[in-house]
Order: structure tokens, then sequence, then C-alpha cells
């Protein structure tokens, strides 16, 4: 418990991108073999850009991770780790605790270093969910961040449950009778909030300069931290790769994927969708094949309003948890 | 040189565990193996040991912990039995792949289900295949002295493999003996502080877990498994050491009366103790019967093995564990693959799962039967569970 906001605590520095491009800043070398248009690499280096000192990276396994270091190679320019699939929060608080004890005992220089999880949703909402809430009760200082891309892309486009409601995945087909995923996706960043830890937020790779800004209070918190990162997958979305970047923004401005930070406690909306600008969700739904059987062959109305309903049902809840008054 | 003291076969552990000085130590609770981190989590509560204690929320995250701590550079300590082995059993062979030195003490349990929480060594032998150097341990002493070698051998560069050791649920765990105990300072010259075989360096970045595919995992498993092969070395020049340091010296294979006897009892765990009594027993009676204990089971000692039983007619294996619809139980299977160019008669027998007490006069039937078998010279065609209620030993 703290009574000054990250937000307060942490002064603002302005983001020169320009500047930030051409630094030499360990991310992820280029050759790497993930697809075009996919969002995890520009997570990770939206996250790198973001860091002020070394950093010590652990992914879970999932697309990025077997993406990126096909053995002898590796694409990644900061130490990284990996383990198993549900326990990047685990090893991530392993590695906290051993370079704190080391430090502590003089046994390796005192020098702040970054621990930064990547996991993608199945990792988190499913099989690493318990490991990711031992490591935020427990409070290690680190960075835990979702890559949400709706489904287990790496094994072929399973559903998980990030899986937006109707979505068609390999596991919850566009059926003749059930019509993709019948079950509406879990709050996980909330789950990550009622732990009541000093950081947790949404970002979007649409949204760079919001991401990065989020990443660095995220980093200045003296707590674990929690990061929902929306991340488009061309391959299992049936999208366009030169579209990945539209689609994240039409997840904000639909309201579907809201930006907004819980900094100590406190919700605060980052990106405010003014009723009048407010897509309908049928915008989002319309760029990507995963929904294509609510438009072919026929119309699915029922599917459709009732996802409206709850992407205007959690929005409204999300402005009251803000405090935002609709005008 | 230290004084005795009274201490629990958990608590041998955890006191040795202190000597040792671990960076990091985490743990998930289970009986029998709570009074390590008890005391261990004393310990640190109270200032006298300086580590990082990770209270995890499962016994797959205290592994993992374990395994990202490892990495960091940082001695670690973690302890389980039973289900929480079954429950990390998944990270137990990452860890050993990428070659850190975690230290795990066990406190055998039987497996569920039926749930029990008495004695049993499957949980520890059906690690074998995972990568891990395993030890079993016979009382408090040799729990606590195998603790203070274990992070020596698992540290050395040559080696830089994790280890587990178990000691016997209750039967060890819980009772009390006396330890002759160290000093920190002779620990602290015993020991030198753990130099990883890589860091984590910012400066000099490393990717560790990599996806190996068809062109790199078999060239890295026979590589792994020559570490393996190696480690025995070491671990037979640690254990002179320490003997030179405690006057305990410990063997691979811990043989009594072996060298002349006709039936050998081979055996590990807390089943070893009382053999002996069986073997003074058998001994003052005139009769030849001696013991081989697979103390060290994983990397399997087979020279030393087969010298221990190449003069007897009869090995008597006693296997406190089940593996199902197999040729025979898992030290059963071992000895017998050890000894298939030449030995003795390899007889089979299972004793003690779940807790059961395993009895000097259950040994003496175990002997008999071996004797018997020496006689006739005749291979026995299946292996007798010693002391299963409605069915003839």
């Amino acid at each position: 418990m703290t009574e000054t906001t990250i937000t307060e605590k942490k002064k603002e520095k302005p983001i020169k991108w320009r500047e930030m491009a051409f630094e030499e800043r360990p991310v992820l070398a280029a050759g790497h073999r993930l697809c075009a248009g996919c969002a995890a690499p520009l997570v990770v280096k939206f996250t790198m850009m973001a860091t002020e000192d070394p950093s010590i990276c652990v992914s879970s396994t999932g697309c990025l991770e077997v993406s990126t270091t096909i053995y002898p190679y590796t694409a990644w320019q900061t130490p990284w780790v990996h383990c198993a699939f549900e326990n990047a929060a685990a090893v991530a608080s392993g590695i906290e605790a051993g370079l704190k004890a080391l430090m502590r005992k003089n046994k390796i220089p005192k020098r702040k270093t970054n621990v930064i999880a990547f996991s993608g949703d199945g990792g988190t909402y499913d099989i690493g969910i318990q490991a990711l809430s031992g490591a935020l009760e427990r409070g290690h200082n680190i960075l835990y961040i979702v890559y949400d891309n709706g489904a287990y892309e790496n094994t072929g486009i399973q559903r998980s449950g990030a899986t937006p409601y109707g979505a068609a995945t390999t596991t919850s087909p566009g059926g003749k009778v059930i019509p993709g995923k019948p079950e509406f996706p879990k709050d996980i960043v909330k789950i990550a909030a009622a732990h009541d830890v000093q950081y947790v937020a949404t970002v979007n790779v649409a949204y760079p300069k919001d991401f990065v800004k989020k990443v660095r209070k995220a980093l200045a918190a003296d707590d674990a931290s929690f990061i929902h990162a929306f991340a488009p997958c061309p391959l299992g979305w049936r999208a366009d790769s030169s579209m990945s970047i539209r689609i994240a923004d039409l997840a904000v401005k639909t309201c579907m994927y809201p930006l907004y930070e819980v900094d100590c406690g406190e919700f605060k909306l980052t990106k405010m969708i003014k009723k009048e600008n407010k897509l309908p969700v049928e915008e989002f739904l319309k760029t990507q094949g995963r929904f294509r059987h609510l438009f072919k062959p026929t119309r699915r109305d029922d599917v459709i309003s009732d996802m409206q309903k709850w992407v205007d049902w959690k929005w409204q809840q999300l402005l009251r948890l803000c405090g935002v008054k609709e005008e | 040189m230290g004084e005795i003291v009274g201490m629990t076969g958990d608590e041998s552990i955890a006191y040795a565990v202190k000597l040792c000085d671990p960076d990091v130590i985490a743990a998930y609770p289970i009986t029998p193996q709570t009074i390590m981190v008890e005391r261990l989590a004393d310990f640190v509560y109270d200032g006298e040991l300086d580590s990082e204690f990770i209270p995890v929320e499962s016994e797959h995250s205290a592994m993992s912990c374990c395994y990202g701590s490892s990495i960091a550079g940082a001695r670690v300590f973690t302890a389980s039995a039973s289900q929480g082995i079954a429950l990390m059993f998944e990270i137990l062979f990452i860890v050993s792949n990428a070659r850190l030195p975690v230290v795990m003490g066990v406190a055998n349990r039987a497996l569920s289900a039926p749930i029990n929480i008495h004695a049993g060594l499957e949980d520890q032998l059906v690690c074998r295949d995972t990568g891990w150097i395993s030890i079993f341990c016979h009382d408090c002493q040799s729990a606590y002295d195998t603790t203070i070698m274990a992070f020596k051998i698992a540290e050395d560069k040559e080696v830089s493999l994790p280890l587990m050791y178990g000691i016997d649920a209750f039967i060890i765990s819980h009772a009390l003996e006396g330890v002759e105990t160290l000093e920190k300072r002779e620990v602290g010259d015993f020991l030198p502080p753990r130099d990883p075989l890589y860091v984590l360096d910012p400066d000099d970045p490393i990717s560790v877990g990599s996806l190996a595919l068809q062109d790199s995992y078999y060239e890295l498993k026979y590589a792994q498994e020559q570490v393996m092969i190696n480690s025995m070395k070491t671990i037979k020049k640690v254990q002179e050491e320490f003997g030179e340091l405690t006057g305990r010296y410990y063997n691979v294979i811990n043989t009594y009366y072996a060298e002349d006897a006709e039936v050998i009892l081979v055996t590990q765990g807390a089943i070893t103790g009382t053999a002996r009594t069986v073997v003074d027993r058998y001994r003052s009676q005139g009769k030849k019967l001696g013991l081989a204990q697979v103390h060290v089971y994983r990397p399997f000692p087979e020279k030393e093995l087969r010298d221990a039983l190449k003069g007897a007619k009869v090995a008597a294996t006693i296997d406190r564990s089940i593996t199902f619809g197999a040729p025979g139980p898992i030290l059963y299977s071992d000895v017998k693959v050890t000894t298939s160019n030449g030995g003795p008669i390899i007889q089979g027998f299972i004793a003690g799962l779940g807790g059961r007490d395993v009895r000097i006069e259950d040994i003496a039937k175990v002997a008999d039967r071996a004797f018997e078998t020496a006689k006739t010279g005749e291979e026995p065609t299946k292996i007798s569970w010693i002391g299963v209620r409605g069915v003839e030993f």
C-alpha cells in the first residue's frame, strides 16, 4: 500500500521517438521468424524502448519463444530465459529473488536490473494464472506482460480464456449450431488488479506513446506489475498482415479493449472514447476472418448484438471505476 | 569437530542447509517435508540465515523459481515429497538440461492414490530419467552429511547438475537421532562459493532455454548424458574429501560384510539400517549374509555394484516402490541389468509400500529365501511381496 501513485512519483520524461529509435537499445534482432504483421515483436520492442536500466527477459512457451530462439540462433540482444509454458511468472520471481540475494550479499555488483516476463494469453489467462497470481501476491519486483492475441496461436489457433465471444478458433469453430466461442473472455486485468499490486495497465501496439509511458511507470513500481498488451495475430485472426495496427486501433475505438491503468488502486482511463466517437463492435469484427461466420452466409445479428451489449456493459463498468461521466 | 545434537531427519537437513548458506530457498509445504522448510523459514525470519525465502504457491512454481534463481547465479535449495515431486516433474527435466545445480531434499513418501503420507521411495525413483543426480540416505547423520556434499557435487563446474537426495518419510524424516554436527567454518572451507557455469550479464547477453529441433536436440542429449556419467568421478572425490574432514566416509555403494557373502541384500533408504541388524544376527550364526546399499542411485554405480556383488551366489533386492506391469520394481531392474553379463542370481522383493513396517523378521525371511535360492541355484521367476495380507510369501 502506498500513498503516492506511480504517476505522481515518477516524473514523466518526454518520449523522443527519433532518439529512441536510433539509440542502441537491446531489443530483438532482425531475422526472427515471427509472422509479418504479428504484434508480439512490437510488444517487445516498445517495452524495451521504454527501459532505462538493463533488463533480463523471460518468455513462456509460445510463438514469441519458438520464433526468436531456434538453436543455435537467438534474436534476443538482452539476457533471455525460457523454461516452460505455465511458469514465466515463477521463473521471473526466481531470477528477481536470486539477483536480490546476490546483490545484498555482495556476490555480484549492485545494479538496478529489470526482470520482464512476456507471455501469451494461453500462458497467462489459463495455464499460467496460478504462477502469475503467486508472483503478484508475493510482490516480486518484476513486470509481467501478456501479449494477448486471443488464442493458442502457436499450437494452431485453439481457443483460450482470452478468446473473444463469437470468435472462430480450431476448438471453437464457427459451427452450424454453435457460432464460435460461446463464452466471453475473462477479465485478466481486473484479476491482476485485485492483487492490489502498485501498477496494472492495458496497452495497445497502435498507441506506442501510451505504451512506453505505461511500461516506464510499471518499471518504476517497487512491486510486481502487470500489463495487458493487445496484440493482433494476422494468421490466427484470418486478417491481412498489413491491417494489424488498424485492427488494434479499432479495438480501442470500439471500446472492446479500452486503454486504462490501475495506479495504486486508482482506476484511470488513459484514452477516453466519447460517445459520439465510439464505433460499433461490428467495425472491429468485419476486419477479421475469425468473425466471418457472423456475417456469411447469414448475418448473425443475435451474436453481434450480444457482443455489443457486453462491450457496452464492460465500458460503462470501467467508466464508473474511473469516475468518468459520459455527457 | 562439532558436538552431537539430537535432530530429526528433516531438522538435520535444515541445519545442514543453513551451514551451506543458500541464497534462495523456494519451497511449498508437503508432509513430511514441512519441518525442513519451517526450520529454514525460522532461520531466515530470525536473521540467522541470509537467504531469499520464496513461499511459492505450488511445487511447480518452487522448481520454476529455483530454475530462475539458479540461472541468476544463486545457490538454491528446495525440498519436497510425493505429490509435490509429481507436480514439479515437468520442470525437473528443464533444470537438468540447463545444467543448474539446484539441490532438493526429499522426504520419500508414497504416491497417491490412495493418499498416504508414509514411506515409499517411488517419488524419487520415478525421477530416474530427469537428468538429476539422485541419492538415498539411510539415517539422520547421512541426511546431514549428504546435504553438505550435495552442494559441492552439484556446483562443481565439471558437474553443474541438479541433485536430489531422499530420506524415508517419518521413518527418518521424523525420527530423532544423534547427529554429529559441523562448524560453519568447517563447511565454509569445504564448500567453495558457487562459481556458475554461465551468468545473465546484460553486457554479454545469452539466451537460455532455446528451441532445439531435429538438427541439434540429439547431440545435446548425448552431451548431457556424458556430463551425468562423468559426475561419478566428482561424487567419489567429494565423498573422499568429506571423509577426510569428518572421518565419515561414504561410498556410492555402501557395503557391509559383502566381501565373502554368499547372499547379499541390496537396499536403499531406511531399510538399510534394519538390514544391517539382520546381517549382524546371521553373521553371529555363521551365515554368510552381506549388504550392498545403493546410496548413489543416479548416475547408477554399475561397476561398483558389480564389484560388490561379484562373489555372491544370490543378490536379494528390496524395493520400497512399485512400477506396474514392469519385469520388476525399479531397483531390481537396474541391478538386474547391471549384472546381466554375469554375477549372482538376482531375486526381487517388494516391501513396506505406504510406510508399512519392514521388520527384522521380514528381512530375515528375505535372507532365508535367498539362501534357499543359493542352494538350488534356480532363478526365481517372480517378484515376491513381503507381508501382503492374504497373499502367500
